[in-house]
């Protein structure tokens, strides 16, 4: 029986001999946690791991995982990763970064791989501030943010990740929170599953530079009417009675009260399979306080990935032509033989 | 004379004509951008290796890729140098020059030598064209060209007049006149016309009057020079004594190409190659995108830096990951090259270097990346740096590159550059069986106790190769300071300067394996030229040269620029001067002088084009007082 077969392991199989050093009350500690615990589910075996990450708080956590792992440069893990993924599609590849790794100096890196759809799970670790280099303002950090570089408060349109994944045409596309363990844990196994480039933006609460940001979505108190929970197929539904929901007014999402002439009909079905990303980027636009903000998974289509594709054009030319070997690689249209004795030209000139 | 009967009887030249031998001969084909004058530079040289010279070959590309038509700026060139000798480079001054219209003579005709033969289109020096081309008046008819032998030939109207009866356009007829003229040449040189109307055929197989249209143009040209006036002369250049075996032509970038997929062979590995299109590498991305059937994977990535990076991290997963770029690509690089110093992971870069700073010109070789190659990244990061001598060589150097990455697990350079890229030479073919295997080990087994220790090295102080999805040995690498043996994130003080001192230590044992210096020429002498790179056909002409003059002079030629071999010093301590030609301002001076404290005199050019033998010849009568 193949299952039997499968090894049996425990979140602490994943844990490795390193000290973790985050602050303190981190988020990263609960995302840490998380992500063994889905290895450990996952049934495959530990040393077809890998983490890529970049620099940051967050890219420190391939040290603390025990499997194969690769510390980077600043925003370039899926450079690193894509190389990898290529040359091993038998690999399960994770890339961990941070907003500023992943947004702000590895942009151009984090499009191209979700454009590509390489088979790798990209998580972004949002804490909307610069940690490691001590708490400047990032590209996620909201209008007014006071950090050391920004004393007077930051100036800087923000991006939203989702948007930004949404269009570079991610195949998969999802939000969580570091303290909501269920749903942090659901989504990376299902980001886990998913063939072809996953991107996971989750809220995590950097305790020493910019605590309490996302406490809208964390409080017990608030939070069941600032989080809308995704699910496909299901009505936009939320509030801490499950009596609001987001109806699309034209091109415009709006937040409507049950009842009162409207009905649960009226509301935005979730759909993460639709073809077009355009509701799914309505959704990603819709921000605190205005809005309760979506978790869950956004997109989830197919379409086949990088690795795929390009080993496929190998096997086609080879089952088209055969395996090239080095005797017909060195043919070309114009091939001469020098003979013995043939040659008889001067040995030096001037 | 028919053409036909014309292009069977060219083994015996028409009576009334001389024939003249030459030892060796420059010729240079140059026209818009649209006459076809690449096209028809590589028939002729393909021809005259047939023939059994020896052959070298330089094409000079536009600076832009659609300039307009008659400008100075679309003029195309193709240089051939062939011979009844070894020769090494595509010749200094040019004998025969054909220049298609105004643009080509003003820019080509510099380069032509007193007397020698300049083939002209004359129906393209109309008054616009001459304008063009910045003429005030007729140079074929104000007398500016007495100098040479000028063969004005209408070769549009012949050319029309011999295709008149075919149902082309009269632009399809117009694109002809490269084989016209090719023709006219081929008659001038004695070369068989059969090679290339073999190709005439295969490449114009499914249409006909094309391939009717060019097999006409190209014999009419030739028996055109059966009627030719001006020129009462043919010329014959001997066969050469070349080595027996089977030859083709080549260009460095593509033995480049051809080197790397051998080198995967010979390890059984994969080639992934990771490039970002840039001139003049691009041609290796093209030549290996189309390498499919032999398990060759390319990556055209968003940018140099995912380039490298893509390289490193297929490497990490096991297959031989290579990148190659030029100059501004490879300041790019240099974060991610880092990574692999410190991950100590085996990467190739290759740097067809060009004409810079910052964007330069990008058609134009130079040498002045060799510094930023061996110390262009922060912190003591030793990596290892050879060179090609030619563009034959780029195949067996590119070779060594991947067997020292492989087996130092450390980053290499691969240093050409667009002089070697583009120019071609025979290569004779080699023998499969006969090239060394590659020899790599992956351990499947944990090496202390037990346990895994990622950077536990061997005598040579390399670290062992462990691949993602072998159960046991799960790692973790990365660009903080390493503890050597386990690995783990460091900072202690001791430990770091153990690692920075082991790293090069690597690096520098590679001398204990690599062949040792050596020189053309007397063991000690009066001049050492050293040199590196594509500068060596130049070089090794001259000293040729020299030599047979009686001077005492020697050269020596370093394809390993780091670690250079263990007796480069007792080498340069053997001569009373030496000189360091380069095509920089004087990087490889200041590494010899630095290291091994001898006084180098530099002879240093940046013009963007190659050393000509005469000025290195020059140099040499200088120093030695001739
Ligand atoms: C090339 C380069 N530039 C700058 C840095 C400094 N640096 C390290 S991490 C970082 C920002 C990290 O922010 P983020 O990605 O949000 O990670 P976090 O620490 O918040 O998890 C910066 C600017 C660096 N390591 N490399
Ligand atoms: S600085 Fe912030 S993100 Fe970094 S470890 Fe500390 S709490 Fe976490
Ligand atoms: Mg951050």
């Amino acid at each position: 029986m193949p299952a039997a077969s499968l090894p049996t392991l425990t979140p602490k199989d994943f844990a490795s001999d390193q000290d973790v050093r985050w602050c303190p009350g981190c988020g990263d500690y609960s995302i840490l946690a998380q992500m063994k615990k889905v290895c450990a589910s996952l049934g495959i075996p530990r040393e077809r791991f890998v983490f890529i990450s970049g620099i940051g708080c967050s890219s420190r956590f391939p040290y603390y995982m025990n499997t194969y792992g690769f510390h980077t440069i600043h925003g370039r893990a899926p450079t690193f990763a894509t190389g990898l993924k290529v040359a091993r599609p038998d690999l399960l590849v994770w890339v961990i970064t941070g907003d500023g790794d992943g947004l702000s100096i590895g942009g151009n890196h984090l499009l191209h791989a979700l454009r590509r759809n390489v088979d790798i799970k990209i998580i972004l670790f949002n804490n909307e501030i610069y940690g490691l280099t001590k708490g400047q303002y990032s590209p996620t950090s909201r209008l007014g943010t006071r950090t050391k570089s920004s004393p007077l408060g930051s100036f800087e349109n923000p991006i939203r990740p989702i948007t930004i994944a949404l269009a570079a045409e991610a195949t998969f596309v999802a939000r969580t929170i570091d303290v909501d363990v269920n749903h942090l844990t659901e989504t990376l196994r299902r980001a886990a599953f998913h063939k072809g480039s996953a991107f996971v933006e989750v809220y995590q609460n950097c305790k020493v530079f910019n605590d309490g940001v996302f406490e809208y979505t964390t409080d017990k108190e608030v939070k069941s009417d600032n989080v809308l929970y995704l699910e496909h197929g299901k009505p936009l539904i939320f509030g801490k009675n499950r009596d609001k929901g987001i109806r699309l007014n034209g091109l415009e999402p709006e937040v409507v009260e049950l009842g009162k002439g409207v009905s649960v009909d009226d509301l935005i079905i979730h759909d993460e399979k639709a073809a077009e990303p355009t509701l799914a980027f309505v959704l990603s636009r819709m921000y605190y306080p205005q809005f309760p903000e979506p978790v869950g998974v956004f997109r989830a289509i197919e379409r086949p990935t990088f690795e795929d594709l390009l080993n496929r054009q190998v096997e086609d030319a080879i089952k088209a032509k055969g395996r090239g070997k080095l005797e017909e690689l060195f043919q070309s249209e114009d091939i001469w033989e020098v003979e013995e004795a043939e040659a008889n030209g001067p040995t030096a000139l001037d | 004379m028919s053409a036909t009967a014309a292009a069977m009887t060219m083994a015996s030249p028409s009576k009334q004509r001389r024939i003249e031998e030459r030892p060796e001969v420059v010729i240079r084909f140059a026209g818009d951008s649209g006459d076809g004058m690449q096209l028809a530079g590589t028939q002729f040289s393909n021809v005259s290796a047939v023939v059994g010279n020896d052959i070298s070959t330089l094409p000079d590309f536009p600076a832009e890729i659609r300039a307009p038509a008659g400008s100075l700026a679309g003029v195309s060139g193709y240089q051939i140098h062939f011979s009844s000798y070894d020769i090494y480079t595509p010749g200094d001054r040019v004998h025969a020059l054909v220049a298609m219209n105004p643009a080509a003579l003003k820019t080509n005709i510099k380069d032509l030598e007193e007397g020698g033969i300049l083939i002209v289109n004359s129906d393209a020096f109309t008054t616009s064209d001459l304008q063009k081309a910045g003429y005030k008046t007729n140079p074929l008819e104000d007398g500016s060209l007495k100098k040479y032998r000028l063969v004005a030939v209408p070769i549009t109207k012949l050319n029309r007049e011999a295709l008149s009866d075919l149902k082309l356009s009269p632009r399809e007829v117009d694109r002809c006149r490269n084989f016209f003229v090719l023709g006219l040449v081929y008659w001038l040189y004695e070369r068989p016309l059969e090679p290339t109307l073999r190709w005439i055929k295969e490449k114009f197989a499914r249409n006909p009057a094309v391939m009717e249209a060019n097999i006409r143009a190209l014999k009419a040209g030739y028996s055109y020079g059966e009627t030719l006036e001006e020129l009462p002369v043919q010329y014959r250049v001997p066969k050469a004594k070349i080595p027996p075996g089977r030859y083709r032509k080549i260009t460095g970038n593509e033995a480049t190409a051809l080197g790397l997929v051998t080198a995967a062979q010979l390890a059984g590995k994969t080639l992934v190659y990771c490039s970002y299109p840039i001139t003049p590498a691009s041609d290796i991305l093209h030549t290996l995108a189309e390498m499919r059937r032999y398990g060759v994977l390319t990556i055209q990535a968003e940018d140099e830096i995912a380039a490298v990076g893509a390289a490193i991290g297929a490497s990490f997963g096991g297959a031989l990951g290579v990148t190659g770029t030029s100059g501004p690509g490879l300041c790019l690089k240099s974060e991610a090259i880092n990574l692999a110093v410190m991950a100590e992971l085996p990467v190739v870069i290759i740097d067809v270097q060009r004409a810079g700073p910052s964007t330069g010109m990008p058609t134009k070789t130079e040498q002045a990346d060799l510094l930023q190659a061996l110390f262009g990244r922060n912190g003591e990061s030793p990596v290892v740096v050879v060179a090609p001598a030619s563009p034959a060589e780029c195949f067996t150097m590119i070779i060594e590159a991947i067997r020292l990455a492989v087996s130092y697990m450390t980053p290499v350079f691969f240093m050409s550059d667009g002089y070697l890229a583009n120019s071609a030479e025979p290569w004779p073919i080699p023998k499969v069986e006969q090239l060394p295997k590659i020899e790599i080990q992956h351990p499947t087994e944990p090496n202390e106790d037990g346990q895994f220790m990622p950077y536990k090295r061997d005598h040579r102080l390399v670290r062992p190769w462990a691949l993602p999805g072998t159960p046991g040995l799960e790692h973790r690498i990365g660009g903080l300071e390493k503890e050597d043996v386990t690995g783990n994130v460091s900072y202690d003080p001791l430990n770091h300067e153990h690692m920075v001192r082991t790293r090069a230590q690597k690096v520098a044992n590679i001398a204990d394996e690599i062949p040792p210096l050596s020189v053309v020429g007397p063991e000690t002498g009066d001049l050492l030229v050293i040199s590196w790179g594509s500068t060596y056909g130049a070089i090794i002409a001259a000293v040729e040269r020299a030599q047979r003059k009686g001077l005492s002079v020697a050269c020596a030629q370093l394809r390993y620029l780091n670690p250079m071999p263990k007796n480069t010093g007792e080498v340069l301590r053997r001569y009373k001067r030496v000189l360091v030609p380069e095509l920089n301002l004087g990087h490889l001076r200041l590494l010899l002088q630095g290291r091994y404290l001898v006084e180098c005199i530099g002879l240093n050019k940046v013009q963007g084009r190659p050393f000509l033998v005469s000025e290195i010849e020059e140099k040499i009568h200088e120093l030695l007082h001739v």
